[in-house]
């Protein structure tokens, strides 16, 4: 990866104020202290990391600062003069911009639209073609391609990204701010996405980055804040830190950025696809005959671009895709064709892709979260009759264990942060002692220590015997997890091989679809593949006898 | 043979066309305004309720001020101000929508029951309430058939007719159009922009009063002439359906409404043929079930309709 580009412009010497201050920020929902007392320093023309574990108070923070949440005390301040922000209308004309943890596009609407939407060019009636036309030369000034007639509803993540990003280029926003833009990236997008940063910085705008990553908050940042429970604890500067130092400051205890697994002990067939075959949602193939065996006491990690069947071959196996040809063996048994239920009562356990969207009922609290799949099974129902007080003690054993924070069995689902929600999602699908587990980013948008806390829970489980299909596109996770690693390319397995024999290069490049059969992958696959190659591991870990295994969370 | 014949001879009268027209105009007032209020991400059933109140205003006002413009205004008004009631509940109190549209459904069938009785409790509703006027159309009138057909309509039903392209445009043209359906489909998102996605639903959910009252008023002083207790009779439900029918869309629910008309219209030509003209008249309501039950292609509301907004915590 290419050095920092720091801004190109000494002459403007950054003057002695900086350009934001938030000072004193507190939020409490309830009891809970979202925000308690921060304080965010953000210079001119720098790229500010703000990390912190889930539940830590990042995106509250950003929201306050775009007006969608009103403190209950604190000052900001942007380029020496306080500003009140009560809105977002006040946050775009303070000159700030924001990229949310959840995409806020119209689907259905274009891309011209999207971008304009608040700000329309014409009178009563808007200059249909003055949008499609400002937003194409934005798009081409900045870099950012995309086509201004689409519908955003049928374009892919990273282009959607993109849409996001000419939102607030076209107010001319001069913060812009990132909440975890890369988590659902493919590497090379968010290599993309930091070139572009890097050119928006040094043509003067300033970033602020909310990251898990701490190997992005190396590569691109030049301070970091740290938070921890809704308090300030830390600023460094990238170049003086380190990744261990970092996530030292954000969980407050040493964490393991590697994890540690014994040698397998694999023992009966759990898992076997058989010539599988399923439709993508566009009916279109998306997966072309996939024969493939997990056994009790391994992990087999599913590496690949994503796109290449890897969500088809989640669901299927769960029982929501129906199969078009091939068979599902659970433990000796065809369920290609049985419900999700009966393949739950075999001990199939998953962990979807879209924690929202799938995993969780994100009104509902969280100790019914906690047993969904299991409500009307013993102990959680008798004779008919919820148990209440067994729902309750599996909620506060769960929370407990998996530190969900805040730890209240009462509370909503939506309101938790995204990573305790996944949280919720891991705590549920173990709970059962589930034979099989299919594990789709099981780690998506988890901190350092919840990453690390899910990994040796995973490598555990293996440990007791389950069979776990690993579905990951951080190639690190797969490489770091996985007894075997799979390559998937265009709905096909193209080779299996142990991960001890594994080579990261040969992986890429069967990943670009470079085959056995000698065909040459095209330029642009290799980049692909490349790209996904530059993501290394975090730098140095940690010295070892610092790790607390077997702990979750602080202390 | 015969059934063919009477249906010839019945398809080829002018009185069955402009009579279609004349049943769609209040129909598609109703619906225009219900596909105004749902593409901002606010569900109406209460049509029904405001065109009822705005036909009794209409004849209370005309009949006190022999006044036909002030009775309309008296309808529209008396129409968006219901709706506001429904904006209150459903966009500031988050009620569930169809609870509110239904309860004031309700209660606008009491009020004007109770106000009826009160006012005209004996005698009916006077006969000296003026009336909208019809549009004379010189030219068109002495070309045959169609002369017949549009030479002589109500000004209410040119009025409906051109509020569909007029919506359309409004919707789909102007800057505020697109803001409304931006927050009908993702409310956040628009928030998010500087749009008020409050200010947008208000505004739409009392211009669809406005136009369901404006509806009302044509039934009262164009078609009935008169005021009697739920004379809509589900016409606002029809108007529903349409809308529904037409996928939320101005040209789609205007479809609808003819569809709709013609039936009515059917039934009324066919009466004392022999045939069982209550069974054509029917024909609108079964096709509102199989409407509603989304036989006729899958009918998409905009995302967020029928949700309300929380804003930021
Ligand atoms: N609307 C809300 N109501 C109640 N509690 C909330 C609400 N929004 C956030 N919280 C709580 O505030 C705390 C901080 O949440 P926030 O979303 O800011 O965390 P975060 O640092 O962004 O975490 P993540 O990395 O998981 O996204 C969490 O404990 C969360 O449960
Ligand atoms: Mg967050």
């Amino acid at each position: 990866m290419t050095a920092l580009v720091s801004p190109t412009a000494p002459a403007t010497i950054p003057s002695a104020t900086p350009y934001l201050q938030m000072r004193g920020i507190t939020k409490a929902f309830g009891t809970l202290l979202a925000n308690d007392h921060v304080d965010l320093t953000v210079r001119d023309r720098e790229i500010h990391a703000v990390v912190g574990e889930n539940g830590a108070g990042k995106t509250t923070l950003m929201n306050i600062l775009y007006g969608l949440i009103h403190p209950d005390s604190g000052d900001i301040v942007i380029d020496g003069s306080p500003v009140r922000i009560r809105g977002p209308r006040d946050a775009i004309a303070a000159g700030i911009g924001m990229v949310h943890q959840h995409f806020q596009l119209v689907p259905v609407m274009t891309v011209a639209e999207n971008v304009v939407l608040g700000q329309e060019p014409g009178g009563v009636v808007i200059d249909r073609r003055a949008a499609v036309r400002q937003v194409g030369e934005l798009s081409e000034r900045f870099g950012l391609v995309v086509d201004p007639t689409a519908r955003v509803e049928t374009l892919p993540v990273g282009v959607q990204q993109r849409v996001e990003l000419l939102k607030i280029l076209y107010r001319g926003s001069r913060l812009l701010v990132f909440d975890e833009p890369t988590a659902v990236l493919t590497p090379q997008e968010t290599d993309e996405l930091f070139e572009i940063l890097r050119g928006l910085v040094a043509g003067g705008k300033t970033v602020i980055l909310i990251t898990h990553k701490l190997n992005e908050v190396m590569a691109i940042s030049e301070r970091v804040t740290v938070l921890r429970q809704g308090r300030n604890a830390g600023e460094l500067e990238t170049a003086k830190t380190s990744p261990a130092e970092i996530a030292r400051a954000m969980v407050g205890r040493e964490v393991l950025l590697r994890v540690e697994r014994d040698e397998p002990h694999i023992g009966e067939e759990r898992l076997r696809l058989d010539g599988l075959k399923a439709n993508s949602d566009r009916q279109l193939p998306a997966l072309d005959g996939i024969d493939l065996t997990v056994r009790s006491g391994e992990i087999v990690g599913i590496a690949g671009v994503s796109g290449n069947g890897q969500l088809e071959l989640a669901e299927v196996i769960a029982g929501l895709r129906p199969v078009t040809d091939g068979h599902v063996f659970l433990g000796g048994e065809d369920v290609a064709h049985q419900a999700t239920a009966e393949r739950r009562v075999h001990g199939l356990a998953y962990i979807p892709e879209d924690r929202q969207a799938r995993g969780l009922v994100l009104p509902f609290d969280v100790k019914d979260n906690l047993i969904l799949g299991s409500q009307s099974r013993p102990p959680f129902a008798q004779r008919g009759q919820r148990n209440s007080e067994a729902v309750e003690e599996r909620a506060r054993e769960l929370i407990r264990r998996y530190d969900i924070r805040p730890p209240d069995p009462e509370a909503p689902a939506e309101s938790l942060s995204g990573g305790n929600q996944q949280k919720v999602v891991v705590a549920r699908e173990l709970a059962e002692n589930p034979k099989v587990l299919v594990a789709a980013e099981p780690a998506r948008g988890l901190d350092v220590g919840a990453t690390e806390f899910i990994h040796r829970q995973l490598i555990e489980q293996r440990d007791h015997g389950l069979a776990i299909l690993l579905i990951s596109s951080e190639l690190d996770e797969i490489f770091s997890l996985s007894d075997s690693i799979a390559v998937i390319y265009r709905g096909r397995i193209v080779e299996v091989v142990p991960s001890a024999a594994a080579d990261r290069e040969r992986i890429g490049l069967l990943m670009a679809g470079g085959t056995i059969e000698g065909g040459t992958p095209s330029a642009s696959q290799v980049a692909q593949a490349a790209a996904s190659l530059a993501t290394e591991p975090p730098g140095t870990p940690p010295p070892r006898e610092a790790g607390s295994p077997g702990q979750a969370g602080p202390q | 043979m015969d059934i063919v014949n009477t249906f010839a001879t019945i398809l080829a009268r002018p009185d069955l066309w402009a009579g279609t027209l004349r049943f769609a105009a209040p129909l598609t007032l109703a619906a225009l305004g219900g596909v105004i209020s749902e593409r901002s991400g606010v569900v109406n059933i209460a049509m029904e309720g405001m065109m009822l109140v705005g036909a009794f205003f209409a004849v209370l006002v005309g009949a006190a001020t022999h006044d036909i413009v002030l009775a309309t205004l008296a309808s529209v008004l008396c129409g968006g101000l219901i709706a506001t009631f429904h904006g209150v509940a459903s966009i500031h109190l988050r009620a569930n929508q169809i609870v509110s549209g239904m309860a004031i459904n309700l209660f606008a069938l009491g009020l004007t029951s109770f106000l009826m009785f009160r006012f005209y409790a004996t005698s009916g509703t006077p006969s000296d309430i003026p009336a909208l006027p019809d549009v004379n159309i010189p030219v068109i009138n002495s070309i045959p058939f169609v002369g017949a057909v549009i030479g002589d309509l109500n000004s209410i039903v040119w009025v409906s007719i051109l509020a569909v392209p007029v919506t359309w445009w409004f919707l789909f043209r102007t800057r505020i159009g697109l803001r409304i359906r931006a927050v009908g489909e993702h409310p956040r998102a628009a928030d998010t922009l500087g749009v008020s996605v409050f200010r947008m639903r208000y505004l739409c959910v009392i211009l669809s009063g406005l136009f369901s009252g404006l509806g009302g008023a044509y039934l009262a002083l164009s078609v009935a002439h008169s005021f009697s207790d739920n004379m809509t009779s589900g016409a606002g439900f029809i108007a529903l359906a349409a809308m529904i029918f037409g996928k939320w869309h101005p040209v789609g629910a205007f479809l609808a409404c003819l569809l709709f008309g013609f039936g009515q219209s059917l039934g009324i030509n066919l009466q004392g043929t022999g045939f069982p003209d209550q069974l054509v008249a029917a024909t609108p309501y079964v096709l509102t079930v199989v409407a509603l039950a989304g036989f006729v292609g899958r009918a998409v509301a905009p995302a967020a309709d029928g949700v309300p907004y929380e804003v930021g915590e």
